[in-house]
C-alpha cells in the first residue's frame, strides 16, 4: 500500500506538512495526492475511533450471519447492497464459508434489532436464514486496543 | 582494617581510573525532572512483537527454565546460522561457530577478552557507543580512538586507519549502523578497511547490532568481503530490530577457535544466556522479514521527519542512513554540547544526549534518538525550535 494511505489510514488528522516530511515530499504534492485518492473514491471518508464503551450510549450491536440466494444477474451482490441500505447496517461483508454475508447492525436497543431483523431483513427476497449474535465488550476495534496501554517503561536516558 | 587505605585505593586501577559513562551523569539529571520528552533512549519505543511474548509465556509454562548448553540451544544456533548467511552474507557453523550471550555487550567484553594480552591495541572509530573504550580497558588493552568526521558522513576511512595503526594493534572494532551518528559504510567504504585489515594482519570485532535499521540501502557487513570472514568475530542481538532491549540476547558468531575461547570465559562467568530469552529469539526468528519491516518503514518516516526539521532549524546534520539516531552539530551557538543539552533540558524539557558521551570528538554536536512517536517527536522539534530561537537572540 502506497506509504501516504498507511499514514492517514493510522492518523487522518497528521497535518499536512508532518506527512511531507515524512515521505520527502512537498507539501502541496501531499494535498494534490490526497484529493486524488478522495477523488478516486479510495478514499471514502474520515472517522474518529471511539471507545463507546465508555460513552454509556443506548445502543447495541449486533453480529448477524445471514444466508442468502445469489441471484441470476448480479449474484450476492444485489442482494448485499439492498441490505446495505438500510442505516441500521453498519458494515456488511461477503464471506467464505457456513453463511455468505456478515452484518454488523446497531440499534438502540435488542428489541430494536430483533425487530429490524424479523421485519426487515429476514423478509427480504433471497434471505435462507440468519443468526444474530450481540456484543458485549469491546476489545480492540480498527487496530486500536481500547484499553490503556501499558506507560512508556523505558529508562529517560540510555545509550 | 588498615585506616591509611582507603576501599578506593584498593580498586583495581584499570576500574578505578574509568570515569563513569557521561549518559549516566545525564540520566541524573533527567530523571528528577518531570513532563520530559526524552530523545535519549537508545532503544526502540515499539513493543516486542506480540508473537515473541506471547512464545515466551508459552515457553515458561512449558518449562524452559533450565540452564542451557553453554553455547545456547542448538536449535537456536541452527536458525541463527540460517539467519545470519541470509542477513550478513558468511556461513558458520551451528555447532561450533556461534555463541549465545547475554547482549552483544557481553558478547563484545568476551571477545575483548579472548584476543587480547595487556598491551595490545585495539582501534575503535568516535564518536561511538559508549562502552568500547572501557571494556578493551577492562580487558587490559589499549584503546586507540580513530576520530571520524561530519565531512566525511561520519565514515571511516583507510587513511584514518593507516595514521594511527602501530606494531601493536591487534583488533579493529567496527560499529555500523553507528551510534551515534547514523552512519553506515557502503560495500566499496568496506572493502577499502578490509584491504587495509589483511594488510596489517588484524582481526576485527564487528558490532553489527544496527544491521537491520538501514533505511536507503541494505547493510553490508565486512564478514561477507573476500578473506574477512576468517578473521571476524561478528556481533549481533535482538535488541534493536526487535524491540527485546530486556531480554538481553545477543550472540557472536566466530571460526570455531575463536568462539571456543569466548565460550571459555562465557561459561565460566555467566554459564548461559536465559533460556527464556533464548526461546524468545527463536520465535523473533520465525518470521523476522514481516516483524522487521513494519518498523523499519516506520522509523524511516521518523528519520525523514527529523532530518527535515533539524534542516529547517538551520542545524547541520549528516544524513542519518542507519540506527535510530540523528547527530546535529550545535557549535554555531558557542556553547559547549554539554551546556547546551543541559539549557536545551532545563528551558525546554527535551532530553537529548550531548555529543561529548560518545567520545572527545562529538563535541559540537547532539545526540537525538527518534526511537519516540511522532506526536512526542513533533513536540521535541517544536521546542528545540523556540530554543535555537531564544539562543539566536541572546547572541544578537
Amino acid at each position: 500500500m502506497d506509504e501516504l494511505l498507511k499514514i492517514l489510514a493510522s492518523n487522518a488528522l497528521e497535518s499536512r506538512e508532518t506527512i511531507a516530511r515524512m515521505l520527502n515530499l512537498s507539501v502541496e504534492e501531499v494535498q494534490a495526492r490526497i484529493a486524488e485518492y478522495e477523488r478516486a473514491g479510495i478514499i471514502r471518508g474520515y472517522q474518529a475511533i471511539l471507545n463507546e464503551d465508555q460513552l454509556d450510549l443506548d445502543k447495541v450491536t449486533a453480529v448477524i450471519e445471514v444466508k442468502v440466494t445469489p441471484q441470476r444477474e448480479g449474484g450476492f451482490d444485489r442482494i448485499a447492497e439492498r441490505i446495505s441500505r438500510f442505516p441500521e447496517v453498519r458494515s456488511a461483508y461477503l464471506m467464505s464459508g457456513a453463511y455468505d454475508l456478515l452484518l454488523f447492525v446497531e440499534g438502540r436497543n435488542l428489541r430494536e434489532v430483533a425487530a429490524f431483523v424479523s421485519e426487515k431483513l429476514a423478509p427480504l427476497e433471497g434471505v435462507l436464514s440468519t443468526a444474530t449474535h450481540f456484543m458485549l465488550k469491546t476489545y480492540k476495534r480498527l487496530g486500536v486496543l481500547m484499553h490503556p496501554e501499558t506507560p512508556d517503561e523505558r529508562l529517560a536516558v540510555s545509550p | 582494617m588498615n585506616a591509611s587505605l582507603s576501599l578506593r585505593d584498593r580498586l583495581a586501577r584499570q576500574v578505578r581510573d574509568i570515569p563513569r559513562s557521561g549518559i549516566r551523569d545525564f540520566f541524573d539529571i533527567v530523571s528528577t525532572m518531570r513532563d520530559v520528552i526524552s530523545l535519549s533512549i537508545g532503544e526502540p519505543d515499539f513493543d516486542t512483537p506480540w508473537h515473541v511474548r506471547e512464545y515466551t509465556v508459552f515457553a515458561l509454562e512449558r518449562g524452559a527454565t533450565h540452564y542451557t548448553s553453554n553455547l545456547g540451544y542448538l536449535e537456536l544456533r541452527r536458525a541463527l546460522s540460517r539467519y545470519v548467511a541470509r542477513q550478513f552474507g558468511a556461513e558458520y557453523n551451528p555447532e561450533t561457530e556461534i555463541l549465545v550471550t547475554v547482549g552483544v555487550s557481553e558478547a563484545l567484553d568476551l571477545a575483548l577478552r579472548a584476543l587480547l594480552n595487556p598491551g595490545d591495541e585495539v582501534l575503535y572509530h568516535e564518536p561511538c557507543y559508549v562502552s568500547y573504550r572501557a571494556l578493551v580497558l577492562f580487558a587490559h588493552g589499549v584503546p586507540v580512538a580513530v576520530e571520524t568526521r561530519a565531512e566525511d558522513g561520519f565514515r571511516l576511512t583507510r587513511a584514518m586507519l593507516e595514521a594511527r595503526v602501530t606494531p601493536r594493534t591487534k583488533v579493529l572494532l567496527l560499529n555500523f549502523p553507528n551510534n551515534p551518528t547514523g552512519a553506515v559504510m557502503s560495500r566499496q567504504d568496506l572493502e577499502e578497511i578490509a584491504a587495509f585489515v589483511r594488510e596489517h594482519d588484524l582481526l576485527v570485532i564487528t558490532d553489527d547490532i544496527y544491521a537491520e535499521l538501514t533505511y536507503d540501502q541494505p547493510h553490508t557487513s565486512i564478514v561477507s568481503l573476500p578473506g574477512m570472514r576468517d578473521r571476524t568475530i561478528l556481533l549481533h542481538g535482538f535488541s534493536k530490530a526487535w524491540a527485546m532491549t530486556g531480554f538481553r540476547l545477543g550472540y557472536a558468531c566466530a571460526p570455531a577457535e575463536l568462539t571456543e575461547a569466548m565460550m571459555k570465559i562465557h561459561q565460566y562467568t555467566m554459564l548461559c544466556a536465559s533460556s527464556l530469552s533464548q526461546k524468545a529469539a527463536l520465535e523473533a526468528l520465525s518470521r523476522p522479514e514481516q516483524d522487521v519491516a513494519e518498523m523499519v518503514e516506520e522509523y524511516r518516516r521518523r528519520r525523514n521527519f527529523i532530518a527535515s526539521a533539524l534542516a529547517d532549524l538551520g542545524l547541520p546534520c549528516t544524513r542519518p542512513l542507519g540506527a535510530f539516531y540523528a547527530f546535529p552539530n550545535i557549535s554555531r551557538f558557542g556553547l559547549s554540547s554539554k551546556d547546551f543539552a543541559l539549557r536545551l533540558l532545563r528551558e525546554e524539557n527535551v532530553a537529548a544526549v550531548p555529543g561529548t558521551a560518545f567520545g572527545e570528538c562529538g563535541e559540537g554536536f547532539l545526540r537525538c534518538a527518534y526511537a519516540t512517536s511522532m506526536d512526542k517527536l513533533k513536540e521535541a522539534m517544536e521546542r528545540l525550535a523556540r530554543f535555537v530561537q531564544r539562543l539566536e537572540r541572546e547572541r544578537r
